[in-house]
């Protein structure tokens, strides 16, 4: 891979006076458990993104990858902490705002009713901004994400999981994110599949200087795309840093267990 | 013999009294009911027994309330009467809505709005004269219609939460509004709560002849007339319920997102 921007840890960034694009700082999360209690999903997560960047989000099963993506496109409300995107903190910008500038793709690629076309445009529409060419948009971006640009009529229903989850990319690409969050995003798909998948986002995400957050519980699939990310168990941040250190010489404890495969590692169910 | 008996179903029907002896023969049918019951071992006895004991009170009960509201000739009256019914539909359905926040409220407003049109019109166009006799008995139709649409929609849309999840998210995530992210599941919720009184409208007379009518017919009146206040009761309940219909699911689909338009998370989990 190659990069023209700097592409390590975010400190790096921050040293050559860059700020970064996304900045986390002490994330917590409670949600309702039973009629009175609550239970702390993240506990003072915190962690800053470059622009162009690629950051791993890894941990076993539950620890909270899921909520914390979530939290991030503000489909969850933070129970304390601040999330900034690109400088801005989140709760200053109006919330359709904040989505359009950071878009998801979700483990199961979900597909509205319609053509594709009509997926990919959709975010446009619901702002009404339809572009003045939609056939040389969507034919662009299905192009962007590998699939035939003259599909764009073609019905929903037939596509394969990775088909479809280029829709999904393309459908999310559409609304000119800075910050892509990725939720295990090749995780429901074949093996090939989800190889093509995996390949088209790391190319994407050194082609262009979107940010990418992504999630995954594989340690093989991290250690192939991020340059940075950190490791999550039970909802804190037990490591961070660097990719090939954090997964070479894990410091801590728990970290060194999640790394070795020691701890549950089966797709988030969070 | 046979030409006999119709013509005593005609015009002397129109005078008929009923004694509570009348009524008591009837619980006959009852009796064959839980016989029936007992032999094939339904264990519907004692629910038939009561819900009949319970029919004849409330049904007395109201016959004496409607019997004062007529006699006392009083608008504040038929205002309460109308009121009262309301509230029991609004409790009815609210409890179909939790848990919802704001149950309660939403099942009122859309009944109350959506009789209160319905009668207002009804009256200002002197479609029904503006009486007693006429607003009791419709009003508590269009609140029991509108009743029931609230129900259906408020707990369709809350199944629609949680099987549509994804895609409602799916939207949000590209920034769509939370009424853009539902509006492919409030279109469903209204329609499903909407059709089954259209197919009845469409069937009218042909399956089965609907209550106002049969009312009127066994009260003696020319069958014509009854045709007609029958057609006025189901255009009205056509109206009355699509007006419940959209004011149910909009506000449901308000509560449905926190300010910050996350959906919520009705059920545990």
């Amino acid at each position: 891979m190659h990069h023209d921007q700097p592409t390590t840890a975010a400190s790096a960034g921050r040293e050559s006076g860059k700020s970064p694009r996304l900045t986390v700082d002490g994330l917590c999360l409670d949600v309702p458990d039973g009629e009175q209690a609550t239970r702390r999903l993240l506990d003072d997560v915190g962690f800053s993104v470059l622009a162009g960047e690629v950051f791993t989000i890894l941990g076993p099963s539950g620890s909270g990858k899921s909520s914390l993506l979530r939290c991030l496109d503000r489909l969850n409300e933070p129970t304390a902490g601040r999330v900034l995107i690109g400088g801005q903190d989140m709760r200053d910008l109006p919330v359709r705002e904040v989505r359009r500038r950071v878009g998801m793709v979700f483990q199961q690629p979900v597909l509205f009713p319609g053509s594709i076309a009509d997926n990919v445009l959709y975010g446009l529409r619901a702002r009404a901004a339809e572009p003045t060419d939609p056939d040389g948009l969507v034919g662009d971006l299905l192009a962007r994400v590998g699939l035939p640009p003259d599909w764009s009529g073609h019905s929903t229903r037939d596509l394969s999981g990775g088909e479809a989850q280029r829709v999904a990319l393309a459908r999310a690409l559409a609304n000119g994110p800075q910050i892509l969050l990725l939720d295990e995003p090749t995780a429901a798909l074949d093996r090939s599949a989800s190889a093509r998948i995996e390949r088209l986002l790391v190319e994407m995400g050194s082609a262009t200087d979107l940010t990418l957050v992504w999630v995954t519980h594989d340690l093989d699939q991290a250690r192939r795309i991020g340059h940075s990310g950190l490791i999550l168990v039970d909802g804190r941040v037990v490591e961070q840093g660097s990719l090939t250190t954090l997964l070479a010489d894990p410091a801590a404890e728990v970290a060194r267990l999640f790394v070795a495969g020691d701890l549950d590692s089966g797709p988030a169910a969070t | 013999m046979g030409r006999a008996l119709i013509e005593v179903a005609g015009p002397l029907a129109a005078q008929a009294q009923f004694s509570f002896v009348n009524v008591a023969l009837a619980l006959l049918m009852v009796a064959v009911a839980v016989a029936l019951s007992f032999w094939q071992r339904l264990s519907l006895e004692k629910d038939m027994l009561l819900a009949c004991a319970r029919a004849f009170v409330q049904l007395l009960a109201i016959g004496y309330v409607i019997q004062l509201v007529f006699r006392s000739r009083s608008f504040w009256f038929v205002l309460l009467l109308l009121t009262a019914m309301v509230l029991f539909a609004a409790i009815t359905s609210g409890r179909r809505l939790r848990p919802l926040p704001g149950a309660y409220a939403i099942a009122a407003i859309a009944i109350t709005l959506a009789s209160a049109l319905t009668l207002v019109l009804l009256v200002a166009l002197d479609v029904v004269p503006s009486t007693a006799r006429y607003v009791v008995p419709l009003g508590g139709m269009i609140v029991g219609n509108a009743m029931n649409v609230v129900s259906v929609v408020g707990t369709r849309l809350r199944e629609e939460l949680e099987s549509e999840r994804r895609t409602i998210e799916a939207a949000l995530a590209l920034a769509a509004s939370p009424s853009q992210a539902t509006r492919p599941s409030l279109r469903r919720a209204v329609r499903v709560a909407m059709i089954p009184l259209i197919d009845n409208t469409k069937t009218i007379g042909l399956v089965f002849l609907p209550g106002a009518m049969t009312g009127m017919i066994l009260a003696g009146a020319d069958p014509l007339d009854a045709v007609k206040l029958q057609a006025i009761v189901m255009y009205m309940l056509i109206g009355t319920v699509a007006i419940a219909a959209a004011v149910a699911a909009y506000l449901v689909q308000r509560q449905l997102f926190t300010r910050h338009e996350q959906l919520r998370r009705l059920s545990s989990g």
